[in-house]
């Protein structure tokens, strides 16, 4: 995707959007400047992420463009050390870099009411 | 009972298979300064996790299973100094009407309790979706200190905050509270969360737990009773012990033992298997604490 039609994405997605240099560690580079490859975009409504399992290549970078509908969620996948907060109809996005295969976990940890419990995904990195 | 036959009762259920663990913490040599004369030992029961007003597959019985509990405690050996409910009292719901009609039920079905000295504390199903204000007006605070039989007891609140957050105002609370004992003071943090990171993945964490611990790191002698994750489980960090209790709606999955935290599936035959609460018998003067597990029906 081209940075010119990744901005219409993301304007598609909510207006405008956010580059979060947030704290990272591990696996995951987090480059706010940086061009970031495909964009996956991810809705989040009380109780599921969609889609809920999103694959990805081993070396790839890729920018998340989460949006929340009706409630402050949270993204977290622990084992990446990414989280974000998500305002409602705010698009949040996270560049990743995605350096090492795996199953990564990744979940709402605002307690968002009966069904929170289930409000979770997974990334699949592939080698 | 008195207090020492009641210890060596709790030895003899240990050595004849019954579930009693002995948590004694590192420290215990050089308590004799902060040794209270008198103090002696005192036992206390926690129940955690009753989630009033569930309604579904995971514990078609649910709306049983508080009252009976009730009963089981009731109809203990000895009655304890005091109980202490470690969050999830109800199932969280979007409506306030609704979720104030729980916490008034509960309130009534645990009013059968014959030991009056009962101490609540809210769960994220209780308190995040309103900032803990229904609990507040029908429980009172969320967070609070008392002491007994020369242990400092500690209520922290890591779910009123819906992310899960003791946040800066308590943490500084908690300090100045911890700031008037002595080093070697016997401790007791009562939270519904764990403190530590257990499973981030399946939010059993605080965000800002280990600044809690960081403040209670310290003090020589901590235990950590809490919930939330609706099994018994046992963990140190450092010299802190921490031990999670049972519920008593529907137990869930080993720490990280699958992808997700499905409860474990309802059974029938054994309407209350994997549900339960303990006593905690208490001997400050160590200072240790012997748990022991009780299922919802004795039988």
């Amino acid at each position: 995707m081209s940075a010119g039609s990744r901005r219409r994405t993301l304007r598609r997605l909510g207006g405008w959007a956010v580059g979060l240099g947030a704290a990272a560690s591990g696996v995951v580079k987090l480059h706010a400047q940086e061009a970031a490859g495909r964009v996956i975009e991810i809705e989040a409504r009380r109780f599921a992420f969609t889609p809920a399992e999103i694959t990805a290549r081993q070396g790839e970078a890729v920018t998340l463009a989460l949006k929340a509908i009706d409630f402050m969620h949270g993204f977290f996948i622990p084992e990446l050390n990414v989280r974000t907060d998500l305002m409602p109809g705010r698009v949040v996005t996270l560049k990743l870099k995605l350096d090492r295969p795996g199953r990564y976990a990744f979940l709402c940890d605002n307690f968002c009411g009966d069904g929170h419990e289930q409000m979770n995904g997974l990334l699949v990195v592939q080698a | 009972m008195t207090t020492m036959d009641r210890r060596q009762f709790l030895n003899l259920m240990a050595v004849g298979g019954g579930a009693v663990l002995a948590s004694t913490l590192p420290g215990c040599a050089d308590l004799a300064g902060s040794r209270k004369e008198g103090a002696a030992d005192f036992y206390f029961v926690q129940l955690s996790d009753t989630h009033w007003g569930y309604k579904g597959p995971d514990n078609p019985n649910a709306h049983l299973t508080l009252a009976t509990t009730v009963a089981t405690v009731n109809a203990l050996e000895a009655r304890p100094d005091f109980i202490v409910f470690t969050g999830d009292l109800t199932h969280t719901t979007d409506d306030p009407v609704e979720r104030r009609r729980r916490m008034h039920e509960f309130r009534r079905i645990v009013a059968d309790l014959k030991v009056k000295n009962v101490r609540f504390m809210p769960g994220e199903h209780d308190a995040s979706l309103d900032s803990g204000a229904a609990f507040k007006e029908i429980f009172g605070a969320t967070h609070y200190t008392f002491d007994h039989g020369g242990v400092h007891f500690v209520a922290l609140d890591n779910v009123s905050d819906p992310g899960a957050r003791i946040g800066e105002e308590q943490l500084a609370w908690l300090k100045a509270d911890l700031d008037k004992l002595d080093k070697a003071a016997p401790i007791v943090i009562l939270t519904h969360r764990p403190l530590f990171d257990l499973v981030p993945k399946w939010d059993w964490a605080t965000r800002d737990g280990a600044q809690a611990l960081a403040l209670l790191m310290p003090y020589r002698n901590v235990t950590v009773f809490y919930g939330h994750i609706h099994q018994e489980h046992h963990h140190m960090t450092g010299h802190i012990a921490h031990h999670s209790a049972k519920s008593l709606v529907f137990p869930l999955p080993a720490p990280g033992s699958q992808e997700k935290r499905a409860p474990l599936p309802w059974d029938p035959a054994a309407p209350y298997r994997g549900l339960g609460f303990r006593e905690i018998d208490a001997s400050p003067r160590e200072p240790s604490y012997a748990l022991r597990e009780f299922p919802v029906v004795r039988s």
